[in-house]
């Protein structure tokens, strides 16, 4: 066994080579419910150089690397694996360019999701990935996630802004992948392999990503119902309708009283389900598409439908909608985040299933999500030292996956793979899609260091 | 070293917890789901990216502890008093996550333990916090001996001999941060019972604090002057004990619990019985978040849990009561000034008051108010924290001082004399003319001013 944080801090300052059982015990969780670990030690890289040194030592010397960002995912993914070298990406958090020019702006893979989406704005170009935790995330993690965000409906995902990245290889080369151009067909699209993988395949260093207009006018309504139901017929009658607002988001009766408890901004308590509308882009087109949604969720059963009156209404709306996940906390001592999608015309069959499962097993499950995405997160209410409701939870978790891929769905619309789904995974993909995913990363890292037991053994 | 310093952790009083961390109720430990959401808001994360020093981190480590992965060690010790203690991250967290009860409850265990006890920190801490802010007359005299070196041209003669050069590095560092004292302490500016010109509409019960008394006495006769302009009759029992707050905050629970009793008892013998008043004001941000504690601190002590309740239910910060109320408006057209709003952090986060000061600014005639940026991004003060890490306490200084000069106001309000205190000590350090000054104090200006008030 070699002395890892001896040779460690030969490669990178002291000071950033941490090991005491103080600093290992705080490095051994994401946001992931009851999943934790403890790495050997943490390195606080902050150059593509130092990343490369490390990773070639972990190579030499069968090391697991486990990259990490803020730690905020929800699937496990940077929660260590024995043995294993945590490489945090915190420090290493600088803007590097913003091109008005070419609308892209090139960071550090440390760098807050926040920060990109705050200077984006003060130029007046939008970066619309905007995950609930975008205030922390760092861009590394959301690309290694793919994550989503509230905007996805309209504006996509993380995948869809990521025009080229810096990343360090499993045997330590140091590779460019993507660039500027809005057109680029020479070769296999590398980068597209690196988004959504988990740091199984390399560590990120840096990004450049796409910026776009930012638009002239928005608009953000709240609808109430009085049966979940009537939510998801208005998400499905909105689309039918040929419009694509940038949100669609969905709470129910336990998440508005959560979520209010915490913000305080006078949401409706007695709904058994709210729905933030939004949409945005030219002044007129934003007029006539919300005079619509309104008029659709009306007939769709809504009690009621309010206009946001000023900007600072609808960003309070929206922070509200991102602390759902956290605030749901408040109720029981274990939070159980669950992320299955649908397709969108599945909505209220997958949303009456999970009322359903909930009753059957007599378990407390907030939902809440992305609605337009046709991505629901519900969220099991229970207490981890219960061992007879935990085995229930389990039940009811697998039986709702079931029902999502019967519907055309999956298991994990944003949140990854990770540890916490890695059971499902078989099953939601089939033989040959996931032996072909196997074979890519004995091809990319054949050794294993890479995030060892993340997505499949 | 001082030949009373005692050299083994300091015996607990009968009759206490062996363990806070451990004896504390799964459910307060588990609710955190380390999410991450807090640690934008936590200024030792910020300033550091690392996360044993964020809310999330620290929060980890103690759960480790009340559940025996890692004992009490030196560096968990550090780690607790690195920790401001300003709970921005209460705030920050959806889950409701009660940091101030891990956070004390995990100092108690460490002052039990002893962990963290050189014969230097005994004596520092028997001294200031179990003599002097335990007396309250020897707080005062040596609050007045200050004053005398102060006002006397001592100290313009001991700074230009350069006779602070013969201090230890740590306590000359203490020099820029020695507050101004004033004159005259609380008990000679204020009547124990005052009354309003006509009928009163509230009866109130008034504290003093004790670093408000000492450096600041003119803000709780301003305070009085506000209060009976708003239709209080006040009564402020004499030589008042400090609240406790910094007992608390610091690991000594048995005597934070003995202030409180004692704080009780005062108010009781000088207003009847607490049933008699309709609020106990405080107008210090840090104390009145301490205050309104009392009833969780003496719940199991059998003579003061009932009393304890009740004085929970009545401490009101000034903001707080005078907003509840109805705050008169001064009349006048008063002066033109700019003022800016610095959120005491156990005001804003601990308090959550963060309208009512505002509101009650902008009631002034003249005063135009201009938001801080960061306004409740913690100033370093943090209680005693600028004198046990005075170079993360002097950072958050710079940066609030870097704010301030942003908004281009003269003058900087806030709620709390800790805070004051550290920003003076900005002020002198920059060789600004920015005055630091409690809100209340603008609003009895505007008083005497204008001609009173008006409903
Ligand atoms: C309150 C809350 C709300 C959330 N809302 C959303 C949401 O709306 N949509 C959504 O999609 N997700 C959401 N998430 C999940 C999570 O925030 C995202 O997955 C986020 O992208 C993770 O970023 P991170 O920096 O915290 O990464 P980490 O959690 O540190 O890491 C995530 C994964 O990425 C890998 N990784 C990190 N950095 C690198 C790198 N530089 N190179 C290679 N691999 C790397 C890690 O190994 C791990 O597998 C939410 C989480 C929380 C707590
Ligand atoms: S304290 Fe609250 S905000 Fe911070 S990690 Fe824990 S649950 Fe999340
Ligand atoms: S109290 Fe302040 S310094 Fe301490 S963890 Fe919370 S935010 Fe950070």
């Amino acid at each position: 066994m070699p002395n890892l944080t001896a040779d460690l801090t030969a490669l990178l300052e002291p000071a950033r080579v941490l090991h005491s059982r103080e600093d290992l015990l705080a490095y051994g969780y994401d946001g992931t419910a009851a999943l934790s670990g403890v790495p050997a030690v943490v390195v606080m890289v902050k150059t593509v150089e130092e990343v490369a040194a490390i990773v070639k030592y972990a190579a030499a010397n069968r090391v697991p690397v486990v990259g990490r960002g803020s730690g905020t995912g929800l699937s496990g993914g940077s929660v260590p694996s024995m043995g294993c070298i945590i490489l945090c990406t915190a420090q290493m958090d600088k803007v590097i360019e913003l091109d008005e020019k070419n609308l892209t702006v090139l960071v550090e893979s440390g760098c807050i999701t926040q920060k990109v989406s705050d200077l984006a704005d003060s130029v007046g170009l939008l970066y619309p990935p905007d995950p609930g935790s975008m205030k922390i995330s760092t861009i590394g993690g959301n690309v290694a996630e793919n994550s989503g965000g509230l905007r996805g409906l309209k504006y996509g995902i993380t995948r869809d802004y990521v025009m080229g990245m810096e990343v360090v290889l499993a045997d330590g080369t140091v590779v460019w992948l993507g660039n500027k151009c809005v057109k680029d067909v020479a070769g296999y699209s590398m980068k597209d392999i690196f988004i959504g993988s988990e740091g199984t395949l390399g560590i990120i260093t840096k990004v450049l990503l796409k910026l776009v207009p930012k638009p002239a006018a928005k608009k953000t309504m709240l609808a109430t119902f009085a049966r979940m139901d009537c939510a998801s017929d208005t998400v499905s009658a909105i689309i039918a309708a040929k419009i694509i607002p940038c949100t669609l988001e969905f709470l129910d009766k336990i998440t508005i009283k959560c979520v209010e408890d915490f913000a305080k901004i006078g949401l409706p308590l007695d709904a058994e389900a709210i729905l933030l509308m939004e949409t945005d882009g030219h002044p007129a087109a934003v007029e006539d598409q919300a005079a619509q949604m309104v008029e659709i969720a009306k007939r769709c059963g809504a009690t009621s439908v309010q206009v946001a009156q000023t900007a600072e209404e609808s960003v309070r709306l929206a922070s509200a909608r991102r602390s759902a996940f956290s605030a749901l906390a408040r109720v029981s001592p274990t939070t159980i985040l669950e992320d299955a999608t649908v397709p969108r015309s599945e909505l209220s069959k997958m949303i009456r299933y999970i009322q359903d499962v909930g009753a059957r097993h007599n378990l407390r499950i907030g939902t809440f999500g992305h609605m337009g995405d046709g991505n629901l997160h519900p969220t099991f209410l229970t207490d981890e030292k219960n061992a007879a409701e935990m085995t229930r939870v389990e039940l009811a978790m697998q039986e709702i996956f079931d029902f999502a891929i019967s519907l055309g769905g999956t298991i994990t619309g944003e949140h990854g793979v990770g540890l916490a789904k890695k059971p499902f995974l078989r099953r939601a993909l089939g033989n040959a899609s996931l032996d072909l995913m196997k074979l890519l990363k004995k091809s990319l890292d054949p050794l294993g260091i890479l995030n060892p037991g993340k997505i499949f053994d | 070293m001082h030949p009373h310093a005692p050299k083994t952790p300091l015996p607990p009083s009968p009759g206490a917890k062996p363990f806070y961390l451990k004896d504390l109720d799964f459910g307060v430990l588990a609710q955190c789901i380390h999410c991450g959401l807090c640690l934008p808001t936590c200024p030792t994360y910020d300033a550091t990216k690392l996360e044993k020093h964020s809310p999330r981190g620290r929060i980890q480590l103690m759960r480790n502890v009340a559940e025996g992965r890692l004992d009490l060690t030196e560096a968990f010790g550090d780690e607790m008093y690195f920790c401001l203690g300003c709970l921005a991250c209460e705030t920050a967290c959806p889950a409701g996550v009660d940091y101030t009860r891990m956070f004390e409850e995990a100092r108690a265990d460490i002052e039990r333990a002893g962990i963290l006890n050189t014969e230097k920190r005994n004596w520092i801490r028997s001294i200031m916090l179990r003599g002097v802010f335990t007396r309250p007359w020897l707080l005062r005299l040596i609050g007045r001996m200050l004053r005398i070196y102060q006002a006397s041209g001592m100290e313009w003669l001991v700074k230009k001999l350069g006779l602070l050069r013969l201090l230890p590095k740590n306590l000359r560092e203490l020099e820029p941060l020695t507050p101004r004292v004033e004159r005259d302490f609380s008990d000679a500016l204020i009547a124990e019972v005052e009354t309003p010109k006509d009928a009163a509409r509230k009866r109130v019960g008034m504290l003093t604090g004790c670093v408000q008394d000492l450096t600041y006495s003119s803000v709780n006769r301003d305070t009085v002057d506000v209060l009976l302009a708003n239709g209080c009759e006040v009564i402020t029992p004499r030589m008042q004990h400090c609240c406790g707050s910094l007992h608390g905050h610091n690991g000594e629970v048995d005597t934070a619990r003995d202030m409180a009793r004692r704080n009780i008892d005062a108010m009781e013998r000088s207003a009847g019985s607490l049933d008699d008043l309709d609020a106990i004001i405080t107008n210090a941000g840090g104390c009145g978040s301490h205050l309104k504690h009392y009833d969780h601190l003496l719940h199991d002590d059998p003579r003061y849990a009932a009393r304890a309740r009740k004085w929970t239910a009545k401490v009101k910060d000034v903001h707080e009561f005078l907003s509840a109320i109805g705050t008169v408006k001064p009349t006048g057209v008063g002066t033109e000034q700019v003022v800016t709003y610095h959120e005491s952090c156990h005001l804003c986060h601990g308090q959550k008051i963060t309208k009512q000061p505002r509101e009650l600014l902008k009631l002034i005639p003249g005063l135009k108010l201009v938001e801080l940026p960061e306004s409740s991004w913690c100033c370093g003060s943090a209680g005693v924290y600028n004198i046990t890490q005075p170079e993360m306490s002097a950072k958050l200084l710079d940066r609030k001082m870097a704010n301030i000069a942003k908004t281009g106001a003269k003058c900087v309000a806030n709620g709390n004399p800790g805070c004051s205190v550290q920003l003076e000590a900005g002020v002198r350090t920059a060789g600004s003319d920015v005055e630091i000054v409690h809100p209340i104090t603008l609003l009895a200006r505007a008083y005497r001013g204008g001609q009173g008030g008006e409903k």
